[in-house]
């Protein structure tokens, strides 16, 4: 299984993302963001959080429209697996590869600390792992999270069984809590909270290792 | 020619922003302020002398990048 990871200006958990892809058992390549493809037999693409550029404009919207973006977009679109996690969610919801937008925290503040994060959705590669309903510890470290998008697209969502994740307690005002969401065909997942950081022992939770082991086992076995 | 857009969070769409500045207003004794909207202002220097394809031109980089129209609305000034 072969993973790129894309480092952008101002990505600062490009190396976190590309340990966890590589503990769960992936070939990892890192790609800058003025290349203009992906390496060949790419499977997934890791999006990083961070400040992309940053956070000019908004978050992750130059990030966005940046060569290597044109290249997710056309991977995405013959069926390939992305997972953006924080500024990457960000960036994932401004190439429309994913519905909504992240906006300021409704507290104002940035939030970083360790929070109840609630598996909602097991349907998919990421997550078929959990257990639906199962509560992971998950840090959070984002001063736009706070998740919005018209009404038709939450009940879409929500019917769909497109939410990955809602936060277990109060975070940072998303509609219907939402932390992460799946596109429709359910292989492109983007999430504010950070899995690469609960990955080992040593970073105090190991609960976000299942979305690296499920991602890797289900594309090898492909 | 010169454009200037304005970019704001559409109608209907919570700004904290705007609300936290409401409130340091209404602390600093600035009474009656019923509501406060924060957006940007982008100001463009363009080759483009014509009025007309210089909106449409501005339009589409508002489009593209300039706002995200999911919970933004833009509007153009040229000249």
């Amino acid at each position: 299984m072969h993973a790129a990871v894309i480092t952008f200006p101002g990505s600062n958990c490009d190396r976190d993302l590309t340990v966890a892809f590589a503990q769960a058992g992936a070939r990892v390549s890192r790609v800058w963001h003025k290349d203009t493809s992906l390496p060949d037999g790419v499977d997934v693409v890791g999006i990083p959080g961070g400040f992309s550029f940053g956070d000019y404009l908004r978050c992750g919207a130059i990030a966005a429209n940046s060569p290597i973006c044109r290249a997710v977009v056309a991977h995405a679109g013959r069926g390939g697996y992305v997972l953006g996690i924080c500024n990457g969610f960000q960036v994932l919801t401004e190439t429309r590869l994913l519905p909504g937008a992240l906006m300021r925290n409704a507290g104002l503040k940035f939030v970083c600390r360790t929070i109840d994060l609630t598996v909602a959705s097991t349907d998919s590669v990421f997550t078929d792992g959990y257990q639906a309903g199962q509560t992971l510890r998950v840090p959070v470290a984002h001063h736009d999270g706070n998740y919005t998008a018209s009404a038709e697209e939450l009940s879409a969502l929500r019917d769909e069984d497109r939410i990955a994740f809602t936060y277990g307690e109060p975070v940072n005002g998303s509609a219907m809590d939402i932390a992460g969401v799946l596109s429709a065909n359910r292989r492109v997942l983007g999430m504010m909270p950070h899995p690469e950081r609960a990955a080992e022992e040593a970073q105090g939770s190991t609960d976000g290792r299942q979305i690296f082991a499920g991602l890797v086992g289900a594309l090898t076995a492909a | 020619m010169k454009a200037r857009v304005h970019v704001m969070l559409k109608n209907g769409v919570l700004d904290p922003q705007g609300e936290a500045v409401r409130h340091a207003l209404s602390t600093l004794g600035f009474a009656g302020v019923n509501g406060v909207r924060q957006g940007k202002v982008i100001e463009l220097d363009l080759d483009q002398t014509d009025p007309e394809a210089a909106r449409a031109e501005v339009a589409r980089m508002c489009e593209t990048l300039l706002a995200n129209t999911v919970i933004e609305s833009y509007t153009v000034e040229i000249g």
